[in-house]
């Protein structure tokens, strides 16, 4: 009989760590902590080397050339497309459209989408827990159509009240359009459930990557979204490049966003034809060396142990709740029962503000003030949050000068 | 605030307290109690239009022109903000809108506290400088004008 023997993947953050270069970075004589990822995420070598070797090596513009390296970096362009299909589910890779980032995925759909189907008196849901990304671009189209914006209210625990968003739905609601993981409060929100209830009222659901797709196995076609975005940069890639997902039903049928070349089939002065999916979203040379190293940084994140991961940052979570939670006075912002590895916090009688600097000059990089939502801070009745945000290469000895620092702080502010 | 002394002599005075501090801990308990013990600012003067935009933290600044000088009060409910707004004053106010605007402050430099004045949108100490110096402007105008 033939004995077969299963190595167990393990999961090393120790030698994680080694692939991200900055994580070596001193900042005021001390080894830096960097628990600012929900802002952006650091990047592992093997991204900023694509980055390097592309204009090192074969840099040119896309698309239309004949020439070997015009080929060549098409076709590294190109990879990127498949290897985001593959990565959140599309069907297909017409469904995938280069943007800058998840706000300009936003803008994109308020902006076609959005002008073409809303109309007077026309409902769009969003939630009270919204970066100002996925209200503002909704709040420009509701004035310019005098359609009305609707808010889902957020309970004491940041979660979503769903009941509330169910009475909001009606025959006059055409899109919901909802974060997927809080950036403030790190709740995961039931989405997939948010999604059949819009459905059932004919609305359009858009989903707010940003925070989720670094933190959750992504899948488009499960979740049954019809837009979702995010950024490369929060998701270890470089700055500069984003996605939006479309189901191609809605996407062929969408004007068209920015005029320009790429986006054309052709040009006379009388008349423009446009191009096919994907390229009528993509106007103008792209951001071709950061498209080609987020292929990279998603292979990365894949061919890392998902499941392991996810166990890492929920460990990270839950020691860090606890850790925290035993400071006097401390208050988690954001408790609800599904979270990503994320804490926002207060402290009572000191501002965040004075937190963060004094953090700061211990090593510890922490984000401080409202988050891009200042209607949630409102809803908490804070003026803003320290927030710690977690990525797979923390690490527990992290956690712990987090709040030795947080400590320290207090005791210098009281 | 001692006004027989140029700001540049009450530059030097902070200066001169900071360069007794070996560690970051020590100066920065000596801005926070420099924070509290800043006189709080009447709630009156507690509103919209006193705020300076551009900080993370709220920050309410007043001025008053009196006999050719100008004098500033603030409030912040932050207190490291509120420790470095009081040095400003202690540097800049009862003093001609001309000498307000032509200080340069190298003080926050020499303190080792530059990193407030970078330009970003969590660090106010930029902001408050500029308002304190529109204010310096506003009356100097006004004066001009009587």
């Amino acid at each position: 009989m033939e004995t077969t023997t299963t190595i167990k993947p393990t999961f090393d953050v120790n030698v994680l760590r080694k692939d991200f270069p900055l994580l070596e970075r001193e900042v005021n004589n001390q080894l830096m902590v960097y628990l600012d990822n929900a802002a952006t995420s650091q990047k592992p070598q093997v991204v900023i080397d694509a980055l390097n070797y592309y204009y090192s090596n074969y840099n040119a513009n896309i698309h239309r050339g004949i020439h070997t390296l015009a080929e060549e970096a098409t076709s590294a362009y190109e990879a990127t497309r498949k290897t985001v299909k593959d990565f959140i589910n599309a069907k297909s890779t017409d469904e995938i459209i280069f943007t800058r980032g998840t706000t300009e995925g936003v803008n994109l759909v308020a902006y076609t989408w959005g002008r073409k189907n809303i109309g007077e008196g026309d409902e769009i849901i969003i939630s009270g827990m919204e970066h100002h990304s996925n209200i503002v671009p909704w709040q420009i189209l509701c004035n310019e159509k005098k359609a009305v914006l609707k808010i889902i209210p957020v309970s004491d625990e940041g979660e979503l009240l769903m009941e509330e968003y169910k009475n909001l739905l009606s025959a006059k609601t055409k899109l919901v359009s909802i974060v997927h993981v809080s950036n403030s409060l790190g709740t995961v929100n039931p989405v997939k459930e948010i999604i059949v209830e819009a459905h059932k009222k004919g609305a359009v659901v858009f989903v707010d990557g940003a925070q989720s797709t670094v933190h959750l196995d992504i899948d488009v076609q499960k979740m049954d979204c019809d837009f979702f975005a995010f950024s490369g940069h929060k998701v270890y890639g470089p700055t500069g490049v984003g996605v939006l997902y479309g189901k191609k039903t809605i996407l062929e049928e969408m004007p068209v966003f920015m005029g320009g070349g790429e986006m054309i089939k052709e040009v006379t002065f009388e008349k423009t034809t446009f191009n096919e999916l994907p390229y009528k979203y993509e106007a103008g040379t792209p951001n071709i060396a950061d498209t080609i190293a987020l292929k990279v940084a998603l292979d990365y994140v894949s061919e890392t142990k998902k499941e392991l991961v996810r166990n890492h940052e929920n460990d990270l979570l839950k020691y860090a709740t606890e850790q925290l939670s035993a400071i006097d006075g401390l208050r988690i912002i954001g408790t609800a029962k599904n979270k990503v590895s994320l804490i926002s916090f207060v402290i009572k009688n000191i501002h965040p503000q004075d937190i963060g600097v004094l953090l700061d000059n211990q090593g510890i990089a922490v984000r401080t003030g409202h988050h891009c939502t200042q209607p949630l801070m409102k809803r908490f009745g804070v003026p803003g949050t320290v927030r710690a945000s977690f990525a797979m290469y923390n690490t527990k000895e992290e956690v712990d000068r987090l709040v030795t620092g947080v400590k320290k702080a207090i005791k210098m502010l009281t | 605030m001692d006004e027989s002394k140029t700001i540049k002599e009450r530059e030097e005075e902070i200066t001169d307290e900071f360069s007794l501090f070996d560690t970051w801990e020590e100066k920065y308990e000596y801005i926070i109690d420099l924070g509290k013990k800043l006189e709080p600012l009447d709630d009156k003067f507690k509103v919209e239009e006193n705020i300076i935009k551009g900080c993370q933290s709220t920050v309410w600044l007043v001025s008053e022109f009196k006999n050719g000088k100008v004098y500033y009060k603030a409030d912040s409910d932050a207190v490291i903000v509120k420790g470095l707004i009081s040095m400003l004053i202690k540097v800049l106010s009862g003093n001609t809108p001309d000498e307000i605007l032509d200080a340069k402050l190298n003080f926050i430099k020499d303190i080792g506290m530059m990193t407030h004045l970078a330009q970003t949108r969590s660090n106010g100490l930029l902001s408050m400088i500029k308002q304190i110096k529109n204010y310096a402007f506003a009356f100097k105008s006004v004066s001009a004008a009587q």
